[in-house]
């Protein structure tokens, strides 16, 4: 059986492990996030939201996800 | 009274009331609580998705923002770069211009570093944003945030949470006789009355989050700040009384048996 590669990127400032030639839309689907109700940035950029099935994850990526929460 | 609307750039609101989301002990609170106040306008914050907790609550399923306009916030922002990264952020989201800039320089005080703020200002106008910038009550530093291309200014009454209500009534006049555009009261009312006075006072909204969601009662405290925002906007389009230190009678004084 093939081993299937693991690469470890960073997520809202925690390690985690994901398979190796994901896109940012399958880490996004994987978390079950609505997204018209998020922002993501990744190594300090913005994304195109509507770009996140072209863009592959690499090894040590910083990803930020954001949303509203209630604030003064 | 009926087209006394607040303007922000080309933005009208009915209500002068601005209220925020945050210390609520929870959403649906929150949500009935701005129900009540009337408002038209709600802040909002930026901040990491709970990845572990998919369950959370969203502030979204709650407070629709298709009825309700969002006003994303830098709140907890202390440099111009974290605040211009969560606006930009925010507006990713889901297309908001129209924002509000708060840069923080003191942890106690949670005062405004202006010289931060006004280069914030600066940046996001050329952006495209439509910046309310929170800031201190100085007339001069009003002035620079409107040279600056601000859509609205939003002075505080008197540190954020506090509660003390308007502290300098004379320099928040200068500043709303000097601008033309809309002044907001943001941040340090404690209770309706000062809500009263910071509108007799001329200016053009006020912004409340804390004398509302600390109150003992939030939907009551939400509903005194409804109308006491009304009737302070009523009163200083009344054209008060000149103040006079003897007594004058209001009945006739002919006549009398």
């Amino acid at each position: 059986m093939k081993k299937i590669k693991k690469i470890k990127i960073r997520l809202n400032g925690k390690n985690r492990n994901i398979i190796k030639g994901y896109k940012l839309y399958n880490l996004v689907n994987e978390l079950d996030l609505p997204l018209r109700k998020i922002a993501i940035e990744l190594n300090r950029e913005i994304v195109d939201k509507k770009k996140i099935k072209k863009i592959k994850l690499n090894d040590k990526d910083n990803i930020e996800i954001v949303h509203f929460i209630g604030g003064g | 009274m009926k087209n006394d609307k607040l303007t922000v750039g080309k933005q009208r609101f009915n209500s002068r009331l601005i209220v925020g989301t945050g210390k609520y002990k929870n959403m649906s609170e929150c949500a009935k609580a701005i129900k009540l106040s009337g408002a038209n306008i709600v802040t909002v914050a930026v901040r990491r998705v709970n990845i572990s907790d998919k369950n959370k609550p969203l502030l979204m399923d709650y407070i629709d923002p298709k009825k309700i306009t969002y006003l994303p916030n830098t709140a907890g922002c202390f440099s111009s770069e974290a605040a211009l990264r969560t606006l930009r952020l925010a507006r990713e989201i889901g297309g908001w211009k129209l924002v509000k800039l708060e840069v923080l320089g003191d942890k106690k005080n949670l005062f405004p570093d202006m010289i931060e703020t006004l280069k914030s200002t600066e940046v996001l106008t050329k952006e495209g944003f439509r910046v309310m910038v929170y800031c201190n009550d100085d007339p001069l530093m009003a002035k620079r945030l409107e040279d600056a291309g601000a859509a609205a200014i939003m002075p505080l009454a008197a540190p954020i949470g506090s509660g003390l209500g308007i502290l300098n009534k004379t320099n928040i006049s200068i500043i709303r006789k000097q601008t033309k555009l809309p002044v907001i009261i943001d941040a340090g009312l404690g209770q309706a009355s000062d809500a009263v006075v910071a509108m007799e006072l001329g200016c053009d909204g006020v912004l409340v989050n804390t004398a509302i969601a600390k109150a003992k009662k939030p939907f009551s405290m939400a509903l005194a700040f409804k109308h006491a925002v009304i009737a302070g906007r009523k009163s200083y389009l009344s054209g008060r009384i000149i103040k006079n230190l003897a007594g004058k009678p209001s009945s006739p004084t002919e006549g009398i048996i």
